[in-house]
């Protein structure tokens, strides 16, 4: 029996004919990266292949690295198996990878939404046979409230912190979720300040995208300053010394996380606002639906549910282990509350 | 409704004392009275029965939804909470209601006699037209229990912020036996009313554990001291030639101990006693397990009488003659027991003991009867100032409990589940195992006890992980692990127990800490558990 198109392997999920790997999370020669999380981009592998937009974002993050960016739907030839990239919608510069060979294609989403979040290059409906889909929130539960009203609950909620004269702190990952808050938080309501990671993040980002003003909190930055103003922190902060110097203060998070009561209190945070970078339930069965793929394989989050009840629904559905979700489980579950 | 769902969602998503308290004054301040009554009622566990059945719930739940009960079942495990589920999966489509939430709780107290189609087509409706917290909290009120961190205290607190009424007033007016659908604002709490005193009791005076060393309390001769004993606290109350019998949960318990009738008309009207109730075969006190076979059951057969009658111990006198005496110093209040005791004790077998206090001279002589607190199965001391009135609820300062330090085992987590509430989607609640050597000679680990509580939410969180990683097979909501990971779980007691797979019982088991430091192999074995047993002393359970 021959191999399939793509394999999950130890290192990651691999093309033996390309001899390339997408998103592996151990050492290879060849990477085809889908996006700058530190789960699907990782440091060791000899070269990159990435989405022009994603190269200052990965050469920010893994330094001095042999990269070559290429443009959406830009097809690229090794060895008689064609690769192109397509958006993914969830941060930006994020790409799904569709491979073909002999007729046969194959689409793997790394991560991805199907909301226009205006930032991110919007998702895009890739025909295929076979599609590899993260299910991070592959449950019924999560559903998203449009953008546009999660982000004036967040501007209000700034306003109400301001008119009892205290700072707002809204925690959101450093590279998507902090530039998606910021380009949508209201300037007009006061000044917003950053944390270093996610200052540095933006700047890189700039030249791609419009962004209202920031300011870097230092440590001639007084506390008397924030007030009334907007913190964005990475999850990492909460708790930190860092934070705790600017009392009094209200906390919030942006995530998809927060759909859980118990998420939120768990975490000791004020608010929560559902804000996610990925699909909800609807939002993957539309998008499974629309490539027409007959086979489906479930890679992280809800995957054994998800997987079993696409089954019930027709497809060929199964669950592959990866080292993906490290993002939302260990950078959200982890560092809210470190 | 809309002011109750609003009230609900800001209690719930906050972690601070005083927003709750401002937040439920303000809703007490304009609510209307019926909704303040049901508002009381709710947070004080006194709704109204449930209506409909969560197995119904959860398969119209589904249904609505247009998703496969599994997936449903699924997704419960994963929130952690039926109400929580159901607002979340079910479709919405909100329309504006104006019901109150009296009415909406008068109709779910009609609906429970309905046929079941009626039932389903009223959740239909109702689910559909809420908004997602209004569909959440009108199923909590169905499904009951609101866990939001809100304590009778607290709402009390914020009741008296609203009525300018004292709050210990409050306290004893929300207490007992009263019926939201029948009382009126005015009569629970803005009107006296004595016939309504009759069956009621004093709030609890309860302790804290104490901190420092005991020597800090100064003046060994203005405490007094006597055991803690391990039975339910209860309240006893002589009015009218009735006895009414209160748990320290705020239930009246009066049926399930019905030899305590014997003492109407011996201790006389007016008298309210705190005392703990005890179980007592063969003139010995038993342990908070024999009491257990008592706890659960709503009718006592005859046969559970006599293998497990009931005395209380009385620890103290709250109301003498009519009058309320608890500003009384305790040992004014301790003669006057003292004295009633000493009366009808010439009546033999009465299901009546004194709390003996303790005599003693010194901080020494005090713990050295602690030391004993196992072997008379107490679970250590109490120390009361001498001259403290009875107050109202936990307060630190006159009142110490003294426990004697727990059992502890090292064993090896084997299972564990999500957690609720707070801790839905972590894995907090875990399962513990020892060693035993099976018929072939082999050593293998045999699960002992659960427990969820002893860590810090970084260190569940950790565990979590680890679990999520290490899962060896999943059944339903539980999940067994990889033996890998040992903690010391500390105990209050222990019984041989037919029930139990490992044979022994422990009494309120939790985590002490994780033991990085021990391997699986360096955990416990059974022998070690039952060999703790032989140290108390040997009691059995089935």
């Amino acid at each position: 029996m021959k191999n399939p198109l793509l394999q999950f392997t130890d290192k990651g999920i691999y093309c033996s004919v390309a001899k390339v790997y997408l998103d592996p999370w151990k050492p290879v020669d060849k990477a085809i990266i889908t996006h700058g999380h530190a789960d699907h981009s990782r440091y060791g592998h000899k070269s990159y292949i990435t989405h022009h937009r994603n190269v200052p974002i990965i050469r920010h993050r893994l330094g001095e690295i042999n990269v070559s960016g290429v443009a959406w739907g830009q097809t690229f030839t090794i060895n008689n198996v064609k690769f192109s990239l397509h958006p993914a919608g969830h941060i930006i510069g994020s790409s799904q990878i569709r491979v073909e060979h002999k007729g046969e294609v194959w689409v793997f989403t790394g991560d991805y939404k199907t909301e226009n979040d205006g930032i991110s290059t919007p998702y895009e409906v890739v025909k295929c046979d076979s599609f590899i889909t993260e299910c991070t929130f592959g449950l019924p539960a999560f559903k998203w409230t449009p953008q546009e009203e999660v982000m004036d609950s967040i501007n209000n909620w700034w306003l109400e912190n301001q008119a009892e004269g205290k700072t707002s702190i809204l925690f959101g990952y450093s590279l998507g979720k902090a530039q998606r808050l910021l380009k949508y938080l209201n300037p007009d309501i006061g000044k917003i300040y950053t944390h270093g990671a996610i200052e540095n993040m933006t700047e890189v980002l700039r030249p791609l995208v419009d962004f209202p003003a920031t300011t870097l909190i230092t440590k001639e930055t007084k506390k008397q300053d924030l007030l009334g103003n907007m913190v964005l922190a990475p999850p990492s902060a909460h708790g930190s010394t860092w934070i705790k110097k600017m009392v009094p203060y209200v906390t919030g998070s942006a995530s998809g996380w927060m759909t859980f009561r118990g998420a939120r209190r768990r975490r000791a945070i004020d608010k929560g606002f559902v804000l996610s970078d990925h699909c909800d339930w609807t939002g993957l069965l539309e998008s499974i639906k629309a490539t027409g793929a007959e086979k489906v394989i479930c890679t992280h989050g809800y995957s054994d549910i998800f997987s079993r009840y696409l089954r019930e629904q027709g497809y060929d559905a199964r669950t592959e282990e990866t080292q993906y979700g490290e993002e939302e489980t260990t950078e959200i579950e982890e560092k809210i509350i470190a | 409704m809309k002011n109750f769902a609003s009230l609900i969602k800001t209690l719930d998503s906050t972690t601070k004392t005083n927003t709750k308290v401002t937040a439920l004054a303000e809703y007490f301040a304009k609510a209307s009275d019926t909704d303040k009554v049901w508002t009381i009622a709710i947070l004080s566990h006194r709704r109204p029965p449930r209506p409909v059945n969560t197995t119904l719930l959860r398969q119209w739940a589904s249904e609505l939804s247009n998703i496969p009960s599994w997936l449903f079942e699924e997704s419960y495990h994963i929130v952690g909470d039926l109400a929580e589920t159901i607002a979340l999966v079910i479709p919405s489509n909100p329309l504006q209601t104006d019901k109150s939430l009296t009415e909406f709780l008068e109709e779910m107290i009609h609906l429970k006699k309905k046929p079941e189609e009626e039932k389903k087509e009223y959740l239909y409706n109702n689910w559909k037209a809420l908004d997602y917290y209004e569909r959440f909290v009108f199923t909590k009120l169905i499904t009951g229990g609101f866990r939001i961190g809100v304590s009778q205290k607290l709402m009390t607190k914020a009741l008296s912020k609203a009525t300018e009424i004292n709050e210990d007033i409050l306290a004893y007016k929300l207490m007992g036996n009263w019926d939201p659908k029948t009382i009126t604002f005015q009569e629970l709490i803005l009107e006296e009313n004595e016939n309504d005193y009759l069956s009621k009791p004093y709030p609890f005076y309860l302790a804290y554990a104490i901190e420092n060393e005991v020597h800090d309390l100064g003046d060994v001769q203005e405490w007094s001291a006597e055991h803690k004993w391990d039975g339910i606290r209860s309240q006893t109350i002589f009015r009218n030639d009735e006895l009414f019998v209160w748990s320290r949960g705020e239930e009246l318990v009066t049926d399930k101990y019905p030899e305590l009738e014997k003492l109407v008309g011996i201790i006389p009207n007016g008298t309210v006693i705190d005392a703990e109730i005890l179980p007592y075969a063969n003139n010995i006190i038993g342990t908070f397990n024999d009491l257990q076979t008592r706890i659960g059951r709503k009718t006592v057969s005859k046969a559970l009488l006599k293998k497990t009658p009931v005395i209380l111990k009385a620890y103290d006198i709250l109301e003498w003659e009519g009058n309320d005496i608890r500003h009384l110093p305790f040992i004014e209040r301790r003669e006057l027991l003292e004295k009633l005791f000493q009366t009808i004790s010439v009546i033999e077998n009465l299901p009546f003991q004194i709390s003996e206090t303790i005599h003693f001279n010194s901080w020494e002589e005090v713990a050295k009867e602690r030391e004993r607190a196992r072997e008379m199965h107490s679970e250590g001391l109490m120390l009361k100032r001498k001259d403290s009135h009875y107050l109202v609820g936990r307060k630190k300062g006159d009142w110490w409990k003294w426990k004697v330090d727990p059992l502890t085992i090292d064993a090896v987590l084997t299972y564990a589940m999500r957690g609720h509430g707070r801790r839905s989607n972590l894995f907090t609640d875990y399962t513990f195992a020892l060693w035993t050597t099976n018929e072939e000679g082999q050593k293998e680990l045999v699960t002992f006890a659960k427990a969820y509580s002893g860590l810090t939410d970084a260190e569940f969180r950790k565990v979590d992980a680890w679990i999520k990683k290490n899962t060896l097979e999943r059944f339903g909501p539980v999940r067994s692990v990889t033996p890998h990971h040992v903690f010391e779980i500390a105990f209050e007691g222990i019984a041989l127990s037919k029930r139990h797979k490992s044979g022994i019982a422990t009494r309120f088991p939790r985590i002490i800490r994780w033991r990085h430091d021990k391997k699986i192999e360096d955990a416990n074995t059974i022998e070690d558990l039952k060999s703790l047993i032989s140290s108390t002393s040997i009691t059995t359970t089935e």
